[in-house]
């Protein structure tokens, strides 16, 4: 069975703004918005790899299955 | 069950500084957890003063926020009192190896069932970035303004002389093994002890001029290379990361618990 495909969405209370997702990201989805927080900018690149979320040190970055046609 | 399920919502956001490498532990920490299906009420998280400390605070297992460098004391009252729980001890490097030195070397010796944590940001942030036992010479520190003249631990080497049976080091930018290195970690039947590098932009990063923690965690991959790694050979000031030991040996509460059977008569 295929894995699903995940759908990531950014924590705004919890980011603190370190650029590490920023950073990391292999495509570059991710940016810092005008608040210097991190923000999805890219989402059509995201290669569902995972890696913001786990070198999140807030947490902020979470996400959900979601149903790929 | 999802990360938030781990978390103690009403303390987040959490205190640690933007960037600290604490919070990617803690981060993978809950990962490894969840991979391992264990239940929140069979864990129990003692830990002692510190930034790194704080995390006990955060996770919504049993929980016991301890005294400092006491932590794997408190632990092993615990597990001696009910082997049967998981206990997951997060330490600093300073409360790990100094002020804690003498509890992190006989629990190692005893190798009782434990899983010690150990996040390395070679300083005390907490209280104004003092040099700590990892800082290394020539590291400056608020309590070393021209540069620390003592020489560094090496956290992994001490454990397993010590006689730890399951000792890793990995860093905050390999997340991916960080998760598998804590979940062999916490399976691991004995004393575990898990090293993670963690930046500390605030204080190890701004007083020894590396940068932001972006750059403090690129340190980690460039600086760094699989245990037994040829490249090893050709630099060695690179830093092994991966799992040095991992061995059966005899565990501390197996043993007394053969010693009561003894005292009771039975064979």
């Amino acid at each position: 069975m295929k894995k699903k495909k995940r759908k990531r969405t950014v924590n705004i209370e919890w980011c603190k703004g370190c650029g590490i997702c920023v950073a990391f990201c292999p495509k570059g989805v991710m940016d810092l918005d005008e608040s210097e927080k991190a923000a999805i900018v890219r989402p059509d690149d995201c290669v569902d790899c995972g890696l913001c979320e786990l070198r999140c040190p807030d947490l902020a970055i979470e996400s959900e299955e979601i149903d790929t046609p | 069950m999802a990360i938030r399920d781990y978390i103690r919502e009403r303390f987040m956001p959490h205190i640690w500084c933007p960037g600290c490498g604490h919070g990617i532990v803690m981060n993978n920490l809950i990962r490894a957890v969840e991979n391992l299906e264990l239940r929140k009420r069979d864990i129990v998280m003692v830990s002692g003063i510190g930034c790194s400390a704080r995390i006990s605070g955060y996770l919504d297992f049993h929980t016991l926020h301890t005294l400092h460098g006491r932590a794997l004391a408190f632990a092993t009252g615990v597990k001696m009192a009910r082997p049967e729980l998981r206990i997951l001890v997060p330490m600093g490097d300073g409360d790990a190896t100094a002020i804690g030195g003498n509890h992190f070397i006989h629990a190692a010796r005893r190798n009782i069932d434990l899983t010690a944590v150990i996040m390395n940001n070679r300083i005390y942030g907490m209280t104004g970035g003092q040099y700590s036992p990892l800082s290394g010479r020539g590291k400056a520190a608020t309590t070393a303004p021209l540069g620390n003249i003592d020489q560094a631990f090496d956290i992994a080497d001490l454990a397993m002389s010590a006689g730890a049976s399951f000792v890793a080091r990995t860093t905050t930018y390999h997340a991916v093994s960080m998760i598998k290195i804590l979940e062999k970690a916490i399976m691991h039947k004995g004393f575990s002890v898990v090293e993670i590098l963690t930046q500390c932009p605030t204080y190890f990063g701004r007083k020894n001029r590396l940068g932001s923690a972006v750059d403090m965690m690129k340190a980690y991959k460039t600086g760094t290379t699989p245990v037994g790694s040829e490249a090893k050979k050709e630099d060695p000031e690179l830093i092994e990361r991966g799992i040095f030991v991992e061995e059966d040996r005899p565990e501390y509460c197996t043993e007394y618990e053969n010693i009561i059977k003894k005292a009771m008569g039975v064979h």
